[in-house]
């Protein structure tokens, strides 16, 4: 043989140091930037300018900070519940299912108390509540079946994200079809009363990013302290020592999809209260399956999924800065997003894993 | 555009003359930059690809005088930032072509009064949000007879995208028109529930192809139709866009969406102040519809074809004449009058003849 493959093994390391496991992503995150560069460069436009379009100008004035907020809430908070099950090494691939029914179980007591006056206070509540348990019902789904027939939650949680969308489908374009809207498939407005008020006077940002934030700063401070968390851990990493240990799996199971599916359900309801006043045949851009990897890019850690959460929301606003101002095409901002996904993973690898070259013995 | 907006314009231009020159949106010496927001990918070949060819229009008439900028792909639910963006950045115009953008862009109107908006398929007006669509049934109607000639099993397949009033007022004018040449003609209806997905599409059409249909025509956006039905050797019809390049030996006539002349007309209005909030609803005698060239045909039915356009264009046909009568035996409009614009633009019914119900 003239040629021969060098082979890589990767070994796990022990433990990981701090540094790389710090510098990691940090490096990573450079990379794509460069290759990120390359290609505007390569397409005639000044590199320097898109740095400053995708990721500087964004982070300048208060407006875009706020439509960044806004953009990352509903990840962030899908992520942190997702996380819980994802570390439990169970699979809930449905929270975009599970966003659209808390959304539609909001939106029904919306439309239903619709010409309320506008000083009823109980329907902001109500709507909270019943995206919540819209949202924790049908997570519940996969956990029970899981639970108690052993079906794979990856398929039934998916499944179900087809079932809540059609139905959401159905109910816009059939029975809660604004009656004044010409036939067509959405819902009427809400009216203030069931409408999440803005952060302060003037902003485009609605209070509730506030409770996300709170739901962050509860699950970090949790995180590492508590008993659940534990169990979760110790479930995802040995299921048979924890069982040992006394947990229950089923219901640690039921818990963490109940958790997710709520919070879920929560970003649900805040979508529709806060950001888009009504129902139409669609009311998630996939924010249930971008929430999947911004889970894994912030690592399953409260902390890491905040940060994650703004800087993939960034490069989707600055992407369309750039389609704004630069005319650089949306492709350019998906294959730089697949960009960044392809270098913090690879760096993952590189953190955990000792790579080392040898010749393949013949 | 309609000769009442035309009129509406000129008698409002001096007050929002006025209002606009102290605004200082229009400063003769800056271009003025003009937005817009597409649904779907400019490369569908179909309905975003035609008014981005409206923009390129405008682009290439107006020269250094404006600046145009689009984004694509914009999800409907999320597409408030991006109209608030545009706003911001400095557009004196922006347009928005899908309809589920219009609680968003009446958001955004409101909040920046000095930017003019343009809606197309909408019906929710601000002072400065416009609404504008075309009459595309009345293609429908001339693409419904050039059917009822072509066709030999007397089964023709429509693949349709959502049951809106867009659409099913579509349906109804292919009827009407194909019951016009062959009054026992049957039309078989899918519904995709996609404006753009060439998979979907395509098995659509073999579906159809499958159950007699020797012509499909289509209210979705891609060619995948078309493309299904050159392969099988039997006839189709573009949509928004002439697509015969795609099916050079299947396609008989082709929909065209044409908005150019619209958009350089809105642009030149937010240029000398006369830009006032109307709606336009304009057909083939405002040119925003057009027939795509009448192919693989014999010369009578081109003839037909050719007559019945010009018919239309000149306002002496109207598609939805009467009488037209419901699936139930309804009459809505008696001969001699014609079915109510506010009717079509809000219809959810089939007219006698089209088997099925309207889903929903």
């Amino acid at each position: 043989m003239a040629f021969e493959l060098p082979k890589v093994t990767l070994t796990l390391r022990e433990a990981p140091s701090r540094l790389r496991t710090f510098l990691g992503p940090i490096l990573a995150f450079g990379i794509a930037m460069l290759l990120g560069g390359l290609l505007v460069a390569l397409m005639g436009k000044s590199p320097w300018q898109a740095l400053d379009v995708y990721f500087i100008h964004p982070l300048l004035d208060s407006y875009n900070l706020q439509a960044l907020a806004l953009k990352a809430s509903p990840l962030v908070l899908m992520a942190i519940g997702l996380s819980y099950c994802y570390r439990a090494n169970l699979w809930n691939i449905g929270a975009e299912g599970q966003f659209v029914i808390g959304g539609t179980c909001a939106g029904a007591i919306a439309i239903f108390t619709h010409g309320a006056p506008d000083n009823t206070l109980w329907i902001l509540p109500a709507m909270l509540l019943a995206g919540v348990m819209g949202g924790m019902v049908t997570a519940l789904i996969p956990a029970i079946l899981k639970v108690s027939l052993g079906v794979s939650e990856i398929l039934t949680s998916l499944m179900l994200v087809y079932v809540s969308q059609l139905t959401l489908d159905y109910l816009v374009r059939g029975p809660w079809r604004d009656p004044k809207g010409f036939n067509f498939p959405v819902t009427v407005t809400f009216d203030p009363a069931a409408t999440l008020p803005p952060l302060f006077d003037g902003a485009r940002v609605h209070v509730g990013v506030l409770l996300t934030l709170a739901i962050v700063i509860i699950a970090a401070i949790m995180q590492g302290r508590s008993l659940f968390n534990f169990a979760v851990r110790l479930l995802g990493l040995a299921p048979r020592a924890a069982r040992f240990a006394g947990f229950s799996e089923a219901r640690i199971t039921l818990i963490v999809f109940a958790l997710s599916g709520g919070l879920a359900g929560l970003a649900g309801f805040m979508e529709v209260s806060g950001q888009i006043n009504q129902l139409q045949p669609s009311i998630s851009p996939g924010y249930g399956f971008t929430a999947i990897i911004v889970a894994f890019l912030g690592r399953l850690s409260p902390v890491g999924i905040l940060v994650a959460g703004f800087v993939l929301s960034l490069t989707y606003i600055g992407g369309e800065a750039a389609q704004i101002s630069m005319q650089l095409p949306l492709d350019m901002t998906q294959t730089f997003q697949g960009l960044l996904l392809f270098c913090i993973l690879s760096a993952d690898i590189l953190t955990r894993y000792d790579v080392s070259l040898a010749k393949a013995r013949t | 555009m309609s000769g009442t907006t035309r009129r509406g314009l000129i008698q409002n231009s001096a007050i929002l003359g006025l209002s606009l020159a102290t605004s200082g949106v229009a400063l003769a010496a800056d271009p003025l930059k003009v937005a817009f927001v597409y649904v779907g990918p400019v490369g569908d070949f179909g309905y975003s690809y035609q008014h981005d060819l409206g923009r390129k229009a405008l682009q290439a008439a107006m020269g250094d005088k404006v600046v145009t900028s689009f984004l694509e792909n914009v999800p409907e639910s999320d597409s408030e930032r991006v109209f608030e963006q545009l706003a911001r950045a400095g557009n004196g115009l922006i347009f928005g072509t899908s309809f589920g953008f219009m609680e968003p862009m009446l958001k955004v109107a409101k909040r920046y009064p000095k930017v003019m908006f343009e809606h197309a398929t909408g019906y929710k007006r601000a002072p400065n949000l416009s609404t504008y669509s075309a009459k595309f049934h009345e293609g429908r109607y001339v693409i419904g007879q050039i059917a009822a000639k072509m066709s030999k099993t007397g089964t023709i397949g429509y693949i349709a995208a959502f049951p809106i009033p867009e659409v099913i007022s579509g349906i109804n004018a292919f009827m009407l028109g194909a019951q016009s040449i062959n009054p026992e003609i049957k039309v078989k209806i899918v519904w995709a529930n996609v404006w753009f997905d060439p998979g979907k599409e395509a098995d659509a059409a073999k579906v159809l192809l499958s159950q007699g249909c020797d012509i499909i025509t289509q209210h979705t956006d891609s060619a995948a139709p078309l493309q299904v039905v050159e392969k099988a050797g039997m006839h189709g019809f573009g949509q928004s866009s002439d697509m015969s390049r795609f099916a050079p030996k299947a396609i008989l006539s082709s929909i065209v969406d044409n908005w150019g002349g619209y958009y350089i007309a809105r642009t030149k209005a937010v240029m000398d102040g006369s830009w006032k909030s109307t709606d336009t609803w304009g057909g083939m005698d405002a040119d925003m519809v057009r027939m795509g060239p009448f192919m693989n045909m014999p010369d009578d039915v081109k003839a037909m074809a050719d007559a019945t356009s010009a018919a239309i264009k000149a306002g002496k046909l109207n598609p939805f004449k009467g009488p037209v009568v419901k699936q139930d035996g309804t009459v809505v409009a008696k001969a001699g009058e014609a079915v109510a614009d506010k009717d079509i633009l809000g219809m959810n019914w089939y007219v006698k003849g089209i088997d099925g119900k309207v889903p929903g």
